[in-house]
């Protein structure tokens, strides 16, 4: 049965749905392209399907999901016996899956998304950046990646020692704060975290997601 | 081993794992982590959360922090007793995990800000609060509660007719919020999300989630 997704491929949030589509080597899917320029995800037939106005969500037959994390989830379960395993293969793995991808959600995200906002999109939108903002979260940022830099000194990615939806959920973000923010030297002064995100940008997954999004090497 | 968690009964997060805990039946013991005198930033703590936060929960196969993960490995591992809250079907769960993203990305932003600057600031630092904070963070709340309010006029509970894991993640900070805040009116004023909040605080679960330790 068809997946539709509905978004954006550039979107970090829709990107984050699309690489575990393609980790998970899933085929029937279609992208609906939402036109953000035109404010089509603020209409009122698109809050129909997301209340909140944001991209993306997705329809797997009678079922309609949105928020991005939700959405993986979703993807790694129903998808569980084909390609990458996202979420380890012991239930105590899974539980150190689900612990970093709550991090992810809860100590990366709001420092991350604030300073792409401000460096990447604000100025898109005719606004200017706003330093004091850019400087107070790359500080926090910077807090978290040292913590970060301890965990990867010890196992190979977040979880352990296996790729899992954990990591995914940090690629989308990063390439745009570190390729398209032109901030990766707090990434570089890490050697563990460096090679660990530049690992995650160099899977074929991600690479068809930059290629889909346009931002191909 | 006994299930520990790490934590103290004041803290949003240690009660969501204390009400998970409760609504499956499961004996713990909570340690009480002296937070006034830093113990959460000392080597010992860090070992169990490297961010210095808690709760942190123990048992004999893990020990994990973030609440919201904890609550999920709570709700997976006894599946089979106390309350299901992950409902009963593939389609079920997805619509808990959607719900749960919900409260953390767009109701607990808004929600827990209010609460640090119209009740926590005042008893951490003696400090009033940040009024463009609370103004920002009122219109915030107001537009995802109006959300709520249509969501839970077409269903009873925020993932489908079923208590769950969505609303139990909203205990914590809509206790705090309802009394303490001087802004239940955001909660009251609107019939749905009203209903819902008298009906899941009632609950046992977090009857007793509330009467922990000395407050």
């Amino acid at each position: 049965m068809t997946i539709k997704l509905h978004g954006s491929a550039m979107s970090t949030c829709t990107g984050r749905v699309l690489i575990t589509l393609f980790e998970k080597e899933v085929e029937d899917y279609e992208l609906v392209e939402v036109d953000l320029s035109k404010g089509e995800h603020k209409s009122p037939e698109f809050l129909k399907h997301q209340p909140f106005g944001q991209i993306p969500y997705l329809v797997h037959g009678d079922l309609e999901l949105f928020e991005s994390r939700a959405i993986a989830r979703g993807v790694a379960d129903w998808y569980a016996k084909q390609g990458t395993p996202l979420y380890g293969s012991t239930a105590h793995e899974r539980a150190q899956v689900e612990q970093w991808l709550e991090v992810e959600a809860q100590n990366y995200n709001p420092s991350i998304s604030s300073i792409v906002f401000q460096i990447v999109f604000a100025p898109m939108f005719g606004k200017s950046t706003d330093e004091a903002v850019v400087a107070a979260e790359t500080a926090k940022l910077e807090s978290v990646l040292d913590i970060y830099e301890k965990r990867l000194s010890e196992k190979k990615y977040l979880a352990g020692d296996f790729f899992s939806l954990a990591d995914l959920s940090h690629i989308t973000y990063s390439y745009y704060l570190i390729k398209l923010a032109g901030k990766g030297a707090i990434y570089d002064s890490r050697p563990h975290v460096k090679a660990w995100i530049e690992g995650l940008f160099a899977r074929p997954a991600t690479q068809k997601w930059l290629k889909l999004a346009g931002y191909a090497q | 081993m006994a299930v520990k968690v790490y934590g103290i009964p004041m803290s949003t997060a240690t009660r969501s794992v204390i009400a998970a805990l409760i609504e499956k039946g499961v004996e713990f013991e909570l340690v009480e982590v002296d937070m006034k005198a830093g113990a959460h930033k000392k080597p010992e703590h860090l070992k169990l959360n490297p961010f210095g936060k808690v709760p942190v929960y123990q048992d004999e196969d893990v020990t994990l922090f973030e609440s919201r993960a904890i609550t999920r490995y709570i709700a997976t591992k006894y599946e089979g007793q106390g309350t299901p809250l992950l409902g009963k079907t593939t389609t079920e769960r997805a619509l808990v995990d959607q719900w749960v993203e919900v409260e953390g990305q767009n109701y607990h932003p808004a929600v827990s800000a209010l609460n640090y600057q119209l009740f926590f600031r005042k008893i951490f630092s003696g400090e009033g609060p940040d009024e463009a904070a609370v103004a920002v963070n009122v219109e915030k709340f107001n537009a995802v509660l109006d959300i709520y309010e249509a969501r839970l006029t077409a269903s009873k509970y925020l993932a489908g007719d079923f208590f769950s894991l969505a609303d139990l993640g909203h205990f914590a900070h809509t206790e705090y919020f309802v009394k303490h805040s001087g802004k239940s009116d955001l909660i009251t004023s609107r019939p749905h999300v009203a209903a819902w909040w008298q009906d899941i605080s009632s609950r046992p679960s977090w009857q007793k989630t509330i009467t922990y330790g000395s407050s």
